[in-house]
């Protein structure tokens, strides 16, 4: 209607100044609060996770056997665990873990799920119907049970948790970037392409892939905690990081033989892990409401 | 000939990202009793923000009427009407009638529901009495097997015949006003002219006043009396349909009716208007068709050109028409 | 007379509809043995109402949907069955413009990159030598240099259309089908297109396949007009002809369906009674028998052939023409 586009088109340009797409991202997320504070918060975590080993008061291997199970004080803020260890410097040593764990999946996944989901959304047909169905067979085993069967197969380690937590991302990603590139295949700008003999290559790569880039990323924040859980939940389990290891879930499973008497050693990993999760999820929420179309309330 | 409508001095307003945008500057127009006034204008000229205006149609966007008069039927000034008030005129007393009969009918409610409701709301009449009036308003309408399209939802038929039924429902109340928003402009030539048939046949039958919105100078000149030519929020011309097209005055309203490609004119190039239409928000200094127009002079571009009145009782803010040359100013 | 750039002989092209559970798969037959040909340097236009097949005609020639049946020769070379990796030839000399100035441009490219797209698909040109012909190439349609390095949705409708007229001339092709190239313009903006449109042909030399629902527009523009009605070409002609002394009841409609700027020329019309008939279940003998005010028997059984009007190159589709 005239009266939208009258007062929609008044918003384009002012004046000289330049359209970025990058400031206009910018200017809308300064309006996100819960996701800036987010934001900020998962800064501070990748901060930590790269000068942690620097900062740390304490060795986190270094057993001490004069101060084992601490409670919170002021030589160890955190408290130590079974072996005099302490949990504040192995918090800080397990950042760097947990989300080199967690990126490195998700980027994985998504790499994978994205070609895959563009593969079967531009070309359709039996190579639709085979990604798909294989997808489909993913998701009726439930995730973790999934990651499970995958550490075991391959064995337990780090390594092993970020190939299982990316595979059992992909077919999700593949999902969402199929059914993106099934809109986007349709807009006039890639018959346009088309109409110019632009390879396939060129129109998925060039065209469709930006289409899809905004509920891409906000997919991937919020895959991020997902990832934590499910890497912390395999090596609470035992099969992901070996026990002496600085990681968030193996200290969780350390601890839990002494949840009766002294809380914090499953308290401290444990809020490390929820305060992680809870931001990367405002910050996903934050950018669906910036760069998702569909959400977009013009 | 007595006046139905008189709209004054309207100035009309949205609010977007906390910044005011005046889409009407001060509109002035009047409508006869009976008269078929054509208003037209490109995208952005405000002439669909006037007809939402008239009826105070702001439900879910940030437009408000700054100031101004709409009087109806006289003294009754629509602008100090609650929406109470107004809603007991709208469908009664002024009808609408909107581009996309698709998003103005409701896809899961049948034909005949959609079309008694307002029968029964304004016109108080009984079941039986609203059903017959319904089936005989249809007939009116040039729809085929009235009774059973009664029972059948607006997907079911053809976009000429959902605009049919849209008219139906205007005039289903006897409106002394019928708003008509594009009526014609998302059909095809054919059915177009089925439908602009129709409301002439219907308009003189009932004696009506309609306000035709339209960007199309062919529909204008096939139906209406009077034509208010509107560019970026303002009337910038107003005459009798045939002084228009045999004279314009306005440099805009010539530059219109030049770049229209008419049958049978054997032109190798079209005039055209040179420029874009501009952004509401960004309006030049001075007269707003100055930056495009072929007569421009320096005053255009510091002072805005008052509306004069001109022979013939037609009007036209242009300082080309400043009192030396003949136009009084209002 | 010049030579004859594009042929197009017995196109038809149907869509399989999505059916019920329970019902037989329907067609739609959008576009039913359609001929013409366009002589180089020439406009043809195919005009007609909706869900006619002239935008599917444009579609089927440019390649963009899978070929139906029927001959398309292009510059002396039957393109109409040939597989995507052989026409890299015909891409270059086909280019596109589209209805909606809006839709039609990457929102997340900037000018200069649309506007060099062909280039990029076909040329081994350097990134500085592309642009450098993107700016002569803005130039020639009304903008400048300064436009390229902004965003299409930071234009107005005319403007993103010049920007879209810019990317079909820059591989300096032969043919440009446009596919309702004004429609979406405002009025005043209208004449500077189809001006700008006119020079373009006689400065490059185009060969115009100009779709459209408007007469007037298309009278402007073309040479040579087909008239579609339900995927079959009805009249075909000159424009001189099919303007001032049309045969077919439907072109005799649609021309007096137009309203006319003139209040002076308010005029008895014929009107078609009825709506368009549906693609899916199109009549049988004459398509247009249902709504015809001349209708006969034989119109109801038999389709009409093609007959030869009486001036060269008018062809009509109708049982009243001897």
């Amino acid at each position: 209607m005239e009266l939208s586009k009258a007062v929609n088109s008044s918003t384009t340009i002012k004046k000289e100044k330049k359209y970025s797409p990058l400031r206009e991202l910018l200017k809308n997320w300064k309006k996100q609060k819960n996701a800036l504070w987010a934001s900020l918060f998962i800064l501070l975590l990748i901060t930590v996770a790269i000068i942690g080993p620097f900062i740390a008061p304490y060795d986190p291997y270094k057993p001490d056997y004069n101060a084992m199970l601490q409670g919170p004080g002021i030589d160890h803020i955190a408290g130590t665990d079974e072996y005099g260890r302490d949990i504040f410097s192995r918090l800080l040593f397990g950042a760097r873990i947990s989300l080199t764990v967690s990126f490195l999946s998700v980027f994985l996944g998504a790499i994978g799920g994205t070609i895959l989901g563009l593969l079967s959304g531009y070309f359709g047909g039996w190579l639709d119907r085979l990604i798909m169905r294989s997808s489909d067979v993913m998701f009726a085993f439930p995730d973790i049970l999934l990651a499970i069967a995958i550490v075991a197969i391959l064995g337990p380690g780090l390594t092993n948790v970020v190939i299982a937590v990316s595979i059992f991302s992909i077919p999700s990603f593949a999902r969402l970037v199929r059914s993106s590139t099934l809109e986007a295949k349709e807009t006039v700008f890639v018959e346009a392409a088309k109409s110019m003999g632009a390879s396939h290559f060129r129109i998925m790569f060039q065209h469709i892939l930006p289409e899809t880039l905004g509920s891409l990323i906000v997919f991937i924040s919020m895959r991020i905690g997902t990832a934590i859980l499910a890497a912390s939940s395999l090596s609470f389990l035992g099969l992901g990081a070996s026990p002496e290891t600085p990681d968030w879930g193996a200290m969780l499973s350390l601890g839990r033989d002494y949840l009766g008497t002294s809380t914090h050693v499953v308290m401290m990993p444990g809020i490390a892990i929820f305060l992680t999760v809870l931001a990367f999820n405002i910050v996903g929420d934050g950018l669906r409401d910036v760069l998702d179309p569909k959400t977009k309330n013009e | 000939m007595e006046k139905l409508l008189q709209v004054e001095k309207l100035e009309t307003q949205f609010t977007k990202d906390k910044q005011k945008i005046k889409i009407l500057h001060g509109v002035n127009f009047h409508i006869h009793q009976g008269e078929v006034l054509g208003l037209v204008g490109e995208s952005g000229s405000g002439k669909s923000i006037t007809s939402l205006s008239i009826m105070k149609l702001f439900k879910g966007t940030s437009g408000e009427i700054n100031s101004g008069r709409i009087l109806f039927n006289g003294d009754e000034d629509l602008i100090n009407k609650s929406e109470t008030e107004m809603r007991k005129i709208r469908g009664k007393q002024i009808a609408m009638i909107f581009q996309e009969p698709m998003t103005s009918l409701n896809p899961v409610m049948k034909i005949g529901e959609q079309l008694l409701e307002p029968i029964r709301l304004h016109l108080g009449l009984e079941e039986k009495k609203a059903k017959e009036h319904a089936v005989s308003i249809l007939k009116k309408v040039g729809i085929p097997r009235a009774e059973e399209i009664m029972n059948e939802f607006p997907h079911q038929l053809s976009g000429g015949m959902r605009q049919r039924i849209m008219i139906a429902m205007a005039i289903s109340c006897n409106p002394q006003l019928l708003i008509a928003d594009e009526p014609s402009t998302a059909l095809d030539v054919t059915i177009q002219a089925q439908i602009l048939d129709l409301m002439k046949q219907l308009q003189q039958k009932e004696k009506m006043s309609v306000l035709l919105i339209t960007h199309d100078l062919g529909v204008v000149a096939e139906m209406c009396e009077r034509v208010v030519v509107m560019y970026a929020g303002r009337v910038v011309e107003e005459a009798d349909v045939f002084d228009l097209f045999e004279s314009p005055k306005h440099p805009y309203t010539k530059g219109l009716i030049a770049s229209v490609p008419k049958l049978g004119q054997k032109k190798e190039k079209l005039d055209s208007i040179k420029g874009n239409v501009p952004n509401p928000s960004e309006l030049p200094k001075g007269c707003k068709f100055a930056p495009r127009c072929n007569d421009v002079m320096p005053i255009c571009y510091e002072q805005e050109p008052p509306e004069l009145n001109l022979e013939n009782a037609r009007s036209c803010s242009c300082w080309l028409y400043k009192e030396e040359r003949g136009g009084i100013r209002v | 007379m010049s030579k004859t750039l594009l042929k197009v002989t017995g196109l038809k092209k149907s869509f399989s509809i999505p059916a019920g559970m329970f019902e037989k798969k329907k067609l739609l037959k959008a576009v039913h043995d359609v001929s013409f040909m366009i002589p180089e340097g020439k406009t043809f236009s195919l005009v007609g109402e909706s869900g006619c097949g002239k935008s599917t005609t444009g579609r089927l020639i440019s390649r963009l949907i899978e070929p139906g049946d029927g001959e398309i020769w292009l510059d002396g070379e039957e393109i109409s069955q040939k597989k995507e990796a052989q026409l890299k030839g015909m891409r270059k000399k086909v280019q596109m413009i589209f209805q909606d100035p809006y839709a039609s441009l990457n929102p997340r490219m900037k000018v200069r990159d649309i506007v060099a797209e062909p280039l990029t698909i076909h040329t081994n040109l350097s990134r500085a030598e592309r642009y450098k012909q993107v700016s002569e190439i803005l130039e020639v349609v009304g903008l400048s240099d300064y436009h390229a390095n902004r965003y299409a949705h930071e234009f107005s409708g005319g403007q993103r259309q010049r920007i879209g007229i810019a990317r079909a001339l820059i591989m300096k092709p032969k043919l440009i089908i446009a596919d309702e190239p004004v429609s979406a313009l405002d009025v005043s903006i209208q004449a500077q297109i189809l001006n700008l449109l006119k020079e373009l042909q006689a400065e490059f030399d185009l060969t115009y396949l100009f779709i459209s629902h408007d007469l007037s527009v298309v009278e402007h523009i073309s040479d040579h007009i087909g008239v579609m009605y339900l995927g079959t070409i009805v009249e075909s002609g000159p424009k001189e002809v099919i303007f001032s002394n049309p045969q077919h009841p439907y072109t005799k409609a649609l021309l007096s369906s137009i309203p006319i700027p003139d209040p002076k020329l308010r005029r008895e019309r014929i009107i078609l009674q009825g709506d368009l008939p549906s693609p899916v279940n199109p009549p049988a003998g004459c398509r247009f028998h249902t709504r015809c005010p001349v209708a006969m028997d034989i119109c109801k059984g038999t389709e009409p052939p093609v007959k030869p009007g009486e001036t060269a190159g008018h062809f009509v589709s109708c049982h009243l023409v001897e």
